[in-house]
């Protein structure tokens, strides 16, 4: 059947009491009884849960055929953890594994082996690229991928929809008795925040490390009273690839237009006052957003109450000059956050539930009054796709775009509108992962679309001169450039659901047909 | 109105398809210095396409071709022509019969590919002392087609001997008499290209002091600068209010047949109305004005 952002959903999914996807807000007011981990007594007086290797603690922890493990991603594409533990893991036989990771990437090559092999049969994550998103799209994959917003995993944890046999979660420092942190050792993260959730709802809990440190290591981010296992390794990844040199702010007077736009966005609604609250991603326009917006805080003399998200240096910079309050951490993209989090009282941890989960009783994101996020393509109902590329692979990651989108009081996706050779304003996207509704302008280098239900934006925006297009004007103008693409072609098989952050089946992705040239 | 002339180079197609995004008033397509030597056919063909399919909405196309002394500039022309560009920007200009020259080349270009007769104007860039000191003659060579000069201050600086200075100094003779012989001969006055992208300050102080001298607008090297001499060009909110009350005040009066009136105490008539007319023009591309007018 089609849900409610047209996309037709196989029936064969809607069972269980699936359901597709209902429009935002479906569930609101309702209520359930969260999920709750097994938990081992330790009434006794013992010395420490350090365990001698990785295996054992697989060992120890009782991973067998048809478990679910859990990673995150805070080390990005630096992470050695995942290829340790599966390498174990698959050393000893155990086969049927599904991994339910915040994240996955080409750091996690070796997996798509795994994939293959029909060792691994389910993945459960919020970005999917490198070899494992060729594995899935090519439908290597026993089961549907299950792909989530970082929000929408939490939520799936919580409601114990994915319950997660072992978590095993890496962390830069960590005691005996897994007291472990973000900041410090040798390859610093800064936080811990997909971690967190993990270490909560997980039967078992295993901290990986390669700087151990004197007990208690306070405050921590994964508390001892959730860790049943403490493993040393010599590094748990690439430092440099963890938090890599911060991005130099973008040149491309592309960027730097479309950002100045975004910032004139801002400026020209009634949230933009002082006090408001922020979040950009990490692409190159919506950074930029940040320097012109400083100069229109100055002018006013406004300050921003908290920014939350992933964070990069841009954020840290306003924080020290003042212009920003706090900045509550969910993820830490470069050395300056990282640093940021370490040494500034001003910046703080939170968990992704905090920051997103749409199963609790208010997140972060539901007090976000701006957000300013990339998009792959966008279609005339603003609906927003962020996951596969052109060519229909998986190379993408939602994280917490559906998330912010769906909280924010004003949602700005900002593209070229023709990337490459590619139409990114379009008839059809090639999956939805944020659906329109949530979304409140798009801009463009060519101009900017405000959504037809937020009609007092478009007031507001039209006031201020700023250069507005309806989204069909834009879809006009982007195919008269690149043309009309022709339709990827798919084979019937669903190889991954993309799931709302609700639960429902927001989209769903299929096997891609091999390409002929 | 040419306040803003952004440099494209023709070797860019991803420039020239679509620079106007930028809303520069003119694109000076360049088939001269930017253009590596062994590359200039690519860059004709790139820019003949591009001026024959790309719609750029309205803004000026001006194919700067290279100079008279190379083998490159006929051919040049023919692509400006033949690909329906708005005007040619003669390089290194230093005499009346540089521009007469072009032009004789433009109408054989016109008659080849039919086009419409002047269809194509011309500017010259100045740069050298020789080009500044004939900037009269310059300008006046071809009144019918004549857009206005430029100055080039990185071979005019060399030819003097000097290099740049913040505040210009360096500049003052060759832009003094450069804005005179143009506003003598009626013509349009751009300044030269601003290089340091990162010296958005010392940027902005040129353009405040072009705006003083008088010139019209300037050559621009990245759309970065674009915004900035749209700013310092725009009008002041006292001056489009004092225009708008001239020109509104003369269309009155002078439907009555009365030349000579007052607005706000002060004498006007018919020779201040260009400038004022000149003031909501520029107000209307700003976005400063949206009156009826």
């Amino acid at each position: 059947m089609k849900n409610a952002v047209n996309r037709e959903i196989p029936d064969e999914l809607l069972q269980n009491g699936r359901k597709p996807f209902m429009g935002s807000g479906y569930y609101e007011g309702t209520e359930y009884r969260k999920d709750a981990p097994s938990v081992r007594v330790r009434e006794k007086s013992f010395e420490t849960k350090l365990l001698p290797s990785i295996r054992e603690a697989v060992q120890k922890c009782g991973v067998k055929d048809g478990m679910t493990v859990s990673f995150h991603h805070h080390f990005r594409e630096g992470d050695y953890i995942i290829n340790m533990v599966m390498k174990e893991i698959v050393a000893l036989g155990i086969r049927d594994i599904t991994i339910a990771a915040s994240s996955v990437g080409a750091a996690h090559d070796p997996v798509a082996e795994y994939i293959e092999q029909g060792i691994v049969t389910g993945l459960q994550t919020s970005g999917i690229r490198g070899r494992i998103g060729e594995a899935v799209s090519h439908g290597k994959l026993k089961t549907p991928a299950v792909l989530r917003s970082h929000g929408g995993r939490v939520r799936a944890v919580e409601r114990g929809e994915v319950h997660i046999d072992v978590a095993f979660i890496g962390a830069p420092t960590s005691d005996c008795y897994g007291n472990a942190r973000g900041v410090g050792g040798k390859s610093d993260c800064g936080v811990l925040s997909y971690a967190m959730v993990d270490a909560k709802y997980a039967d078992k809990v295993v901290v990986i490390t390669d700087t151990l440190v004197d007990f208690p290591n306070f405050p921590p981010s994964i508390q001892a009273v959730d860790v049943d296992w403490v493993v040393v390794v010599d590094a748990i990844g690439d430092p440099k690839k963890i938090a890599t040199k911060a991005a130099r702010m973008s040149q491309d007077p592309r960027d730097l237009m479309m950002a100045e736009y975004c910032a004139r966005v801002m400026a020209a609604t009634p949230y933009f006052r002082d006090g408001f609250s922020f979040q950009t991603g990490v692409g190159g326009a919506s950074l930029a957003a940040n320097r012109f917006l400083e100069s229109m805080l100055v002018e006013k003399n406004y300050k921003i109450k908290w920014i939350i998200g992933g964070i990069t240096k841009p954020a840290v910079d306003l924080l020290n000059k003042g212009l920003v309050e706090m900045i509550v951490d969910a993820q830490d993209f470069d050395v300056d956050s990282v640093q940021s989090i370490r040494d500034n009282p001003r910046h703080y941890e939170i968990s992704v539930s905090q920051y997103a989960s749409p199963g609790n009783k208010g997140a972060f994101v539901n007090k976000l009054d701006f957000v300013i996020l990339a998009a792959l393509d966008v279609d005339p109902d603003f609906n927003v796709h962020g996951i596969t590329g052109s060519d229909g692979v998986l190379r993408g990651a939602p994280g917490g775009h559906p998330d912010a989108s769906a909280g924010a009081k004003c949602t700005i996706i900002v593209t070229p509108l023709v990337r490459g050779r590619m139409a990114t304003i379009c008839e059809h996207v090639v999956t939805v992962t944020t659906p329109g509704e949530c979304v409140d302008v798009v801009v463009t280098d060519y101009g900017i679309a405000v959504n037809p239900k937020r009609q007092d934006l478009l007031a507001s925006l039209r006031e201020a001169g700023l250069p507005l297009k309806t989204i069909e004007e834009l879809k006009d103008e982007a195919y008269h450039i690149a043309g009309v693409p022709d339709d990827l072609e798919f084979h019937e098989r669903v190889v991954a659901i993309m799931e709302a952050r609700d639960g429902t089946i927001l989209d769903v992705v299929r096997q891609i047909k091999p390409m002929k040239l | 109105m040419r306040r803003s002339m952004l440099f494209v180079s023709a070797q860019r197609p991803a420039l020239l398809k679509d620079a106007y995004v930028y809303k520069p008033d003119s694109l000076l397509l360049d088939l001269e210095d930017a253009v590596a030597e062994n590359q200039k056919d690519a860059a004709r063909f790139s820019l003949y396409h591009a001026l024959k399919t790309v719609d750029y909405r309205g803004v000026e196309r001006v194919v700067r071709i290279n100079g008279l002394d190379t083998p490159h500039w006929k051919e040049d022309i023919r692509v400006a022509v033949a690909g329906g560009a708005d005007a040619v920007r003669i390089s290194k200009c230093e005499k009346a019969d540089d521009v007469r020259t072009v032009v004789r080349h433009i109408e054989q270009a016109e008659e080849e590919f039919g086009a419409e007769r002047e269809q194509t104007l011309v500017m010259a860039a100045l740069e050298s002392p020789l080009g500044i000191l004939n900037a009269y003659e310059i300008c006046t060579a071809c009144p019918e087609r004549m857009i206005g000069v430029a100055i080039a201050g990185g071979d005019f600086r060399k030819s003097m001997q000097t290099r740049y200075y913040p505040g210009g100094l360096e500049m003052l003779g060759g832009r003094s008499n450069m804005l005179l012989a143009a506003r003598a001969a009626g013509v349009q006055c751009f300044d030269t290209v601003f290089t340091n992208l990162d010296d958005m300050e010392g940027f902005r102080a040129e353009v405040e002091q072009n705006k003083q001298m008088g010139f019209d607008g300037k050559s621009l090297i990245s759309p970065r600068q674009i915004a900035v001499v749209h700013e310092v060009f725009a009008p002041t909110q006292k001056e489009i209010l004092e225009a708008e009350k001239i020109v509104r005040a003369w269309r009155e009066n002078s439907a009555l047949g009365i030349g000579v009136f007052t607005v706000d105490g002060k004498m006007i008539d018919i020779a201040f109305i260009p400038g004022a007319e000149r003031v909501i023009m520029m107000a209307k591309a700003s976005g400063l004005y949206r009156g009826d007018l």
